[in-house]
């Protein structure tokens, strides 16, 4: 086989099948999206179809009209990206200072502590999730535990509310954050500590004025890769939110699942997909560079 | 050592946090009551109740299966687009594909889900292809978004490997096909196998997308899970978490340390 014909063959096979199995259904997403709900199987019309006057091109804005109207749905996308973003906040919060952490132990402790890090995003994301409902439940090991301290008279309600939403979702994306947290981080020169310091500099100073500064693309590489899949994220919500966690994932799952409405889910997936294409365009950028 | 000091509280925090959950789950997972939240007395018999339990015994199967095939595929796909990235220069449209290779990574699961089995439908009623949805549609969209995982690790390790060896293969006469089978893919073998593994257990942690593109009777494991966890909590889902966490930590140690072991060159 020739240099040429190897190279061709080499990018035509995944360049084909990204082409296929990931550009293409976006494609069909669009198209969906301005067809119309329909009974039958599958349950829409299409915008392109065979009428007795032969093929016709019919869009219907019924389902972007929808959207619109019914606030239900922006509210839904605000809500998402609220969310998203406290998530994200509350990730770096607690990620940054386990990021530094790692990035100053000694060289040999440092995979394992990665390791430490990445094994429960790896470990079925539903059952750890499950985990809390264990945890935050009436009867759950925090009341009990709160109950046996004698800090509260009777169980509160933890399950199905905010906080239970925002915990669930840091809870989730942790591990999200401290990894390119951690890569800014351990690339930073420790001499620049030392020179801070010997110009007279508290630690709290350097930290302030050396570390923080330098590691600003990390945070924001950091910030994106928890706030992009947060932003659409189905399970945590509808485990852990309860009733008024109505997330665009999950708003999306409902139209989808239970309402049979494909061309409205289409819609709000397309409507997701628009206003996240900055931060992901943003994210490749900044990873891209690093 | 001693700048760690204040950071030694947040650091065991955090691993406190991430890892509670999981420790409480396998605990119990060993109580003797069928309560999920008093400890009663040691028993395994959860563990015997999960292998009587036919319906996820099946659904475990059937989400190995899926997960083994489509990490075979996935690896195939992101070896070739590795390597693609890595080592073929410039091409056209480079920064197309770099960008599409990696946006499986962070889409939002519900879009790649809805618009894969969109497709699904619309080529069904074109060709008649895929007749119907099942494991083998999962498994298409599960090898699309695994390959993105395997191409970032196998890039990331042959822009690290020196092209020293496959220059000079070249220089003695070897064909490119000999050079990338021979040479080129031995060294980035770690990657490749860390890749597969990465892939294997994305595939087998994949509730949303799976419940887009699959089919009646082709019911995945977390697919059981999550309509078992909707009716309540059972010490056989804590029983069934604890054995996943531990496969999981032997394949994770495993892929890290053959990507950790230096290359032989």
């Amino acid at each position: 086989m020739s240099a040429q014909a190897l190279r061709r063959l080499v990018l035509a096979v995944p360049a084909l099948w990204m082409a296929a199995f990931f550009l293409a259904p976006f494609a069909i997403l669009l198209t969906i999206a301005f067809g119309q709900v329909s009974e039958g199987l599958p349950p829409y019309t299409p915008p392109l179809r065979q009428t007795p006057e032969g093929w016709r091109f019919v869009p219907s804005a019924e389902s972007f009209a929808l959207l619109l109207e019914d606030p239900f749905y922006i509210e839904a996308l605000l809500r998402s990206f609220r969310v998203a973003a406290v998530s994200a906040a509350l990730c770096l919060l607690l990620g940054y200072p386990m990021a530094l952490a790692i990035a100053r132990a000694p060289e040999r402790a440092r995979m394992q502590l990665l390791l430490l890090v990445m094994l429960p995003f790896w470990t079925s994301f539903l059952l750890r999730i499950t985990a809390w409902i264990g945890i935050l439940q009436d009867q759950g090991w925090l009341n009990a535990a709160l109950l046996a301290l004698g800090v509260i008279a009777e169980p509160i309600p933890l399950l199905y509310s905010e906080f239970a939403l925002y915990l669930g979702m840091t809870y989730g994306y942790l591990p999200f954050a401290v990894l390119p947290l951690y890569a800014s981080l351990s690339r930073q020169d420790p001499d620049l500590l030392q020179a801070a310091a010997d110009l007279g500099a508290t630690p709290f100073r350097a930290f302030l004025q050396v570390t923080l500064p330098l590691s600003l693309p990390g945070l924001l590489a950091a910030f994106l890769l928890v706030f992009i899949p947060a932003a659409g994220e189905f399970v945590i919500p509808e485990l852990l939110g309860g009733p008024s966690a109505q997330l665009v994932g999950r708003v999306l799952w409902t139209e989808f699942f239970q309402n049979r409405d494909w061309p409205l889910a289409s819609a709000l997936a397309l409507a997701l997909l628009v206003l996240l294409v900055a931060p992901i365009v943003l994210l490749q950028r900044r990873l891209g560079g690093a | 050592m001693t700048r760690l000091g204040k950071l030694a509280l947040p650091l065991g925090l955090g691993f406190a946090f991430l890892y509670l959950p999981l420790v409480l789950m396998a605990l119990f997972s060993f109580n003797d009551s069928r309560m999920v939240t008093a400890f009663t007395g040691f028993s395994t018999r959860w563990y015997a109740s999960l292998w009587q339990d036919e319906a996820l015994m099946r659904a475990l199967f059937l989400s190995l299966r899926i997960a083994a095939v489509s990490a075979t595929m996935a690896t195939v796909l992101g070896v070739l687009a590795g390597f693609a990235l890595a080592r073929l220069g410039r091409f056209r449209l480079r920064g197309g594909f770099a960008a599409v290779m990696a946006a499986p990574l962070v889409m939002p699961e519900v879009i790649i889900g809805l618009s894969l089995l969109l497709l699904f439908v619309a080529m069904e009623a074109a060709f008649g292809f895929p007749a119907g949805r099942g494991a083998g549609t999962v498994a298409i969209a599960h090898a699309t978004f695994g390959a993105a995982y395997v191409a970032v690790v196998v890039q990331a390790r042959l822009a690290e490997l020196d092209t020293v060896l496959e220059e000079a293969a070249m220089d003695l006469g070897a064909r490119p096909w000999t050079v990338f089978t021979r040479i080129t893919l031995p060294l980035a073998s770690p990657a490749i196998t860390a890749g597969w593994l990465l892939a294997f257990t994305l595939s087998l942690d994949d509730l949303v997308v799976a419940s887009f593109v699959s089919g009646p009777g082709a019911s995945t494991l977390p697919m059981v899970v999550f309509s078992a966890v909707r009716l309540g909590l059972t010490p056989e889902l804590y029983a069934l978490a604890t054995l996943l966490v531990l496969a999981v930590a032997v394949g994770l140690a495993l892929a890290w340390r053959l990507l950790l072991r230096p290359p032989r060159a």
